[in-house]
């Protein structure tokens, strides 16, 4: 599994990296994988406020739906578009296909380092 | 096989509709269509000959075991189908006057009669079509308790994370916020989290009992109690209500509002698309709310109005109330009690075959497997064991539900399967195990028996094809 160490993790499963003040939002490896093929993505607007550990918006696959949790409280700067006409993106490249990036940031969830993360993700799978 | 379109041809047709015995009436210029409707033409044989096919690729209760959990799929009898194809009731039109169909009006009469006496409310409407349509109606008529008293800062729907995802959906439909309370390991409402939820933005709670996994809540009383005192309303979705009838009733449990799924509990047809009915049942204090009919009554003044045109699908209520008449008191505990003893023992007759549940001791009218364990070790999945069931000619559990169990079967077997029909069934699923252990490759191929064997459900989802390409564009 794949578990880049550059970036910081919730424990429901997303990735964040900051940049320059900008926030951006993606679902891990894990995530994709436990999901399956994700069909649908569903996204927030531009503007959009956001809170740490309330839904951003939700994820389809062909088991279930999912709510996406914002990592951090802020307004959404943008989102990736992309996935609205080919959400397997998310499948492919977790780490690329990011869903929103975040500015104005004024709060965090707890997140985790990479080795956490990983540690998180071997008590998930038991 | 062929569809329907590509057996069509030009000028044939048949006379299986009856001839019009009412002055046509011609619609205005403007809503006519410039084309006539690319309808298939087709004669009686060949049409005949279409349904059958299709039917064979069907698979139903009379079909065989049939154990979809959460969807109580009971044998449905036969006198259900008489009593609904009585002239009386099938020839009545929508704007009759009502004291020309007093019989329709008493059917809903007794049917209410009945059903408040098994859920413990007491009123209920027939309007609603189904559950879903049920739970959008029960909290239309929570949040018009509210308004009517001035309380306009409840906006929030507390639901359990095991809940069935129609209530979270019906409470976003409804205006409402939804927030999630967690189970505890046990898979049981988690108190304190419920009392750290609720609050003055509390307008209700939504709940099955047993819950979703096939538990009694056995803290109920308490649940209702919390939700009470933050001023919150409790609703009951009737989707487990086979496992109790007859032997405890949400009313006595502290809900207010509930629905039922008369497709489900009490035996009318479904699963092929409807038609459904969802009643809702209320106690007194939110009558006045109700949605009005012709002939269910009610209305008012504060009335949320009606939720479904003319007399909804009557014909499911007359199917339910023939059941009931039929069973009667002792009957429906009866089913009750039955349902709840199959899935126990085809819960243990698993157990002992090497299956893991995903929750410890005695369930419910259901039970959940996990197939985690399993899956890790042969690399056999839920989805593989439920295909492998197809090859066996037994329709699969639900899978992947709840969502709080990885890899979930879940089984409600229902009170009218005999217990040869669970032993078979559960030397099926032992059979499974053992393939997959010994050769798990086979059972990713499974099922080989089918017409259809594993259909692309990404594509379906990403690029659905949901209209028929006339070859002429």
């Amino acid at each position: 599994m794949n578990i880049p160490d550059e970036l910081r993790y919730t424990k429901s499963h997303e990735w964040l990296k900051e940049e320059d003040g900008i926030y951006t939002v993606g679902l891990t490896d894990f995530a994709q994988h436990a999901l399956g093929d994700i069909v649908f993505v569903n996204l927030p607007q531009e503007g959009d406020p956001l809170t740490a550990g309330e839904a951003l918006g939700d994820v389809e696959s062909v088991k279930a739906v999912s709510d996406v949790i914002s990592p951090v409280s802020g307004v959404v700067k943008a989102v990736n578009e992309e996935l609205l006409d080919n959400p397997a993106l998310v499948n492919e490249d977790p780490y690329g296909a990011w869903l929103v990036q975040v500015e104005e940031v004024s709060d965090e969830e707890e997140l985790l380092d990479a080795a956490a993360y990983e540690a998180h993700c071997a008590g998930e799978e038991g | 096989m062929k569809l329907i379109f590509e057996r069509s041809r030009p000028g044939r047709g048949n006379d299986i509709l009856p001839p019009l015995d009412v002055p046509a009436a011609p619609l205005p210029e403007e809503y006519r269509r410039k084309a006539p409707p690319r309808l298939p033409e087709i004669g009686e044989s060949d049409l005949s000959r279409h349904y059958q096919a299709l039917s064979r690729r069907a698979f139903g209760v009379c079909d065989g075991f049939y154990p979809l959990g959460s969807c109580t799929m009971k044998y449905n009898p036969k006198l259900g189908e008489e009593m609904a194809s009585l002239p009386g009731f099938t020839g009545i039109h929508p704007l009759q006057p009502i004291q020309t169909i007093l019989g329709c009006q008493k059917v809903i009469t007794q049917a209410e009669y009945l059903l408040c006496e098994v859920t413990g409310m007491d009123a209920m409407t027939f309007q609603p079509a189904a559950g879903a349509h049920g739970e959008f109606t029960g909290l239309l008529l929570i949040k018009a308790y509210h308004h009517s008293r001035g309380d306009t800062g409840r906006t929030v729907i507390l639901v359990p994370d095991s809940a069935h995802g129609t209530n979270p959906a019906s409470a976003a439909m409804a205006g409402f916020t939804v927030k999630n309370i967690p189970s505890t390991p046990e898979g049981l409402v988690d108190l304190e989290a419920l009392k750290a939820a609720c609050g003055p933005d509390t307008a209700g709670l939504m709940l099955t009992n047993p819950n979703t996994v096939g538990l009694f809540e056995r803290d109920i009383l308490d649940i209702t109690a919390i939700v009470h005192e933050a001023g919150g309303l409790v609703y009951y979705d009737g989707a487990n209500l086979n496992a109790i009838m007859g032997v405890a009733r949400p009313g006595d449990m502290g809900f207010d509002v509930c629905h039922l799924n008369l497709h489900k509990t009490f035996a009318t047809p479904h699963g092929g698309g409807g038609p459904g009915s969802g009643p809702v049942g209320v106690k007194e204090f939110l009558i006045p709310f109700l949605p009005g009919s012709a002939l269910g009554g009610y209305g008012g003044e504060q009335s949320i109005g009606q939720v479904r045109a003319f007399h909804a699908n009557f014909l499911v209520v007359v199917r339910a109330l023939a059941y009931l008449l039929r069973l009667g008191n002792a009957g429906i505990a009866e089913a009750a009690h039955t349902a709840v003893l199959n899935a126990n023992y085809l819960k243990q007759k698993l157990e002992e075959a090497g299956y893991t549940a995903a929750f410890p001791g005695l369930c419910m009218h259901e039970f959940v497997l996990t197939l985690e364990g399993l899956k890790k070790e042969t690399g056999v999945s839920a989805l593989d064991a439920a295909k492998a069931m197809l090859d066996a000619g037994i329709h699969p559990p639900t899978m992947y539900f709840p969502l709080i169990v990885h890899e979930a079967l879940m089984f409600e077997p229902t009170e009218t399967e005999t217990p040869d029909t669970l032993d078979e069934a559960a030397a099926v699923l032992a059979e499974i195990l053992r393939r997959a252990k010994e050769n798990p490759e086979a059972l990713h191929a499974a099922p080989v028996t089918t017409v259809i064997g594993r259909p692309d459900e990404t594509a379906a989802a990403r690029r659905p094809v949901v209209r028929y390409a006339f070859p002429e564009g």
